[in-house]
């Protein structure tokens, strides 16, 4: 196959048709990235759900124009001095020059369908959405302004779990979170949990199971331990669509499963249902 | 037999020495003797010289000693009249976890603890200490029984991390953990929780929320295993002490970190080199706690539980 590499390609090359083109991460389909968008980011083939900024997110479930952010100024540090490879600072520096975000998640105040609601969203594309400090404390605060005004929770997962460069600040803000929501519990004021693409480790081991409601957008993968690691450690195949949004519903772990484009409708009804 | 680690390697010459002039050498001739006593120092200096200055990696594998005394050693050693309960009354009784009702110093407790095995056939058994899901719900399903019936509740915190495996993650393993989270956060009964050798992520946190968190000396508790980390970070999972260096996974690290309340000393060398010396400074410090929070108003109890949590993390507000 001479004629295949006798024209490497260069990076700007690849650069430029990444920009045009995405392959779809279940059944690898090439997609126009422009048709992509038009479709919410969802794969016009097999109807996967591709990870969206929290931004996106936003636009697509909030009433237009009823979002304030809150907590917008906690910023992470670096509590362990963590170095791998490269300096966490370094690796947080260059999430934010990237992202635009201090951190992995956006909390605000939001109506959906007119229905006020405490709503956070995290950003996968931030440190692949990693629970640190800064994500805790913001979920620790959605609780108590939420309590504060007597309107329920809703929050959108897309995390590779626990941030492991805060060490065991990472793994404590699994209980933070999860205490938080046993006074939400308390004060009866519902939950709402959906669990995007993909929602793993200690996000789904906290918060991300513990929604009054719990909805899962198609073929998400939501897990604990991750696949590769599962497939390690038992040494065989995993079964077909193991993990998966359809699967974790089979199995009784899940309420519903939504379509991004019904999203908005499902929660605004829900809140509506919750209210009255 | 005594199982050596890697960094013990002088000692284990020298302890063979000593244990083969003890066991074959005539008693009475004094050369015999002069030799005795300068392994004997010799000894004492090298065990002093390695156990010091223990390494992040050094205190891991130590955590992780096949010969630490487990859960069920200090359930055996510690407490009386222990009635171990079994079964998540959902699906099946998970031996990596094990709890019932015991007393302490007269005083009626609940005991729930991670157990790990001390031969390859028990270590099967236990599941390395790993849990399923069945596992978490059987240590809520004893805790509740605390707090319904005001005893107070003691976790032992000793696992790699929850099971990785089909069936735990078709069963809720990530639901099983979070909803121990959520209900440790409420019960209304004090909670003392002592990370006893490896405290291995969700899977450990899982029993272990509580009023007061304590370590033995040699334990560890991080977010990841050295391992796993490094797998991640350098793709790499032979890089375990490098990580666990990163990690700051070690007691006095998490104490510093203002996560921890105290840490338990251990005898030089490590929790099973003396049982007996370990369970006293380990009773001591249990019941120390409870005796501090014993009394404490249920409503005062839940706020200064939620507030310990609720504070932890670092960042900064512009
Ligand atoms: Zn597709």
């Amino acid at each position: 196959m001479v004629w295949f590499k006798k024209k490497e390609v260069t990076s700007e090359e690849r650069k430029a048709v990444d920009a045009l083109w995405s392959k779809c991460n279940v059944c690898n389909e090439i997609i126009y990235k422009k048709e992509l968008e038009r479709n919410l980011n969802v794969c016009p083939k097999c109807s996967y759900h591709f990870p969206i900024s929290a931004q996106k997110r936003l636009a697509i479930v909030v009433d237009e124009g009823s979002f304030s952010e809150v907590d917008r100024g906690l910023t992470p540090v670096d509590p362990i001095s963590f170095r791998d490879i490269k300096r966490y600072s370094e690796r947080l520096e260059e999430a934010q020059k990237k992202t635009g975000l201090n951190d992995a998640f956006i909390a605000g105040k939001g109506e959906i369908h007119g229905c006020p609601a405490i709503i956070g969203v995290f950003d996968f594309g931030f440190l692949g959405g990693s629970l640190g400090s800064v994500v805790g404390e913001k979920i620790a605060r959605m609780v108590e302004r939420a309590m504060g005004e007597r309107v329920g929770v809703i929050i959108f997962t897309s995390s590779g779990g626990a941030r492991m460069q805060e060490g065991i600040f990472s793994l404590m803000q699994m209980a933070k979170t999860s205490a938080a929501l046993s006074l939400l519990r308390r004060e009866k004021l519902p939950y709402i949990s959906v669990l995007t693409d993909p929602t793993t480790g200690g996000v789904t081991a906290s918060f991300g199971m513990l929604g009054d409601i719990i909805m899962a957008e198609p073929r998400a993968l939501i897990c604990f331990a991750g696949p590769r690691v599962i497939k390690e450690t038992i040494k065989t195949d995993l079964p077909p669509g193991f993990q998966r949004a359809e699967h974790l519903l089979q199995h009784g772990m899940i309420d519903l499963i939504v379509e991004r484009r019904k999203l908005k409708e499902t929660l605004g009804r829900l809140l509506d249902l919750f209210s009255h | 037999m005594r199982h050596y680690l890697d960094f013990e390697g002088p000692l284990r010459e020298l302890e063979r020495e000593y244990e083969e002039l003890q066991r074959f050498a005539p008693r009475d001739d004094p050369k015999v003797l002069a030799r005795v006593e300068k392994l004997q120092r010799r000894i004492a200096k090298v065990r002093e010289e390695i156990y010091s200055q223990l390494t992040p990696w050094q205190k891991t594998q130590l955590s992780r000693h096949i010969d630490r005394p487990h859960t069920l050693d200090y359930i055996d050693l510690v407490f009386e009249d222990f009635i171990e309960l079994h079964g998540d009354r959902g699906f099946m009784d998970d031996p990596a976890m094990v709890g019932g009702l015991a007393r302490l110093d007269g005083e009626v407790v609940v005991v729930v603890g991670h157990q790990k095995g001390r031969d390859m056939r028990e270590m099967g058994y236990r599941n390395f200490g790993m849990s399923h899901p069945e596992g978490y719900r059987k240590a809520l399903r004893i805790m509740e029984l605390g707090a319904r019936f005001k005893k107070p509740i003691i976790t032992m915190i000793d696992t790699p991390g929850a099971y990785p495996g089909v069936g735990a993650e078709e069963r809720g393993q990530a639901e099983a953990i979070a909803r121990n989270l959520r209900e440790m956060a409420s019960f209304p009964v004090p909670i003392v929780v002592v990370v006893i050798g490896e405290g291995g992520s969700g899977g450990a946190l899982a029993i272990g929320v509580g009023d007061r968190m304590l370590m033995m000396e040699n334990a560890i508790y991080s977010v990841i295993s050295p391992e796993g980390c490094a797998a991640i970070v350098w793709r790499d999972g032979t890089k375990g002490p490098l990580a666990a260096e990163a990690l700051k996974l070690t007691a006095s690290d998490i104490l510093k970190l203002g996560v921890i309340d105290e840490i338990i000393p251990e005898p030089l060398g490590g929790a099973h080199c003396d049982y007996q010396g370990t369970m006293t400074k380990f009773k001591e410090a249990v019941s120390r706690h409870l005796g501090e929070l014993r009394g404490v108003p249920e409503e005062k109890l839940l706020l200064e539980r939620y507030n310990r949590f609720r504070q932890m993390g670092a960042f900064m507000e512009e």
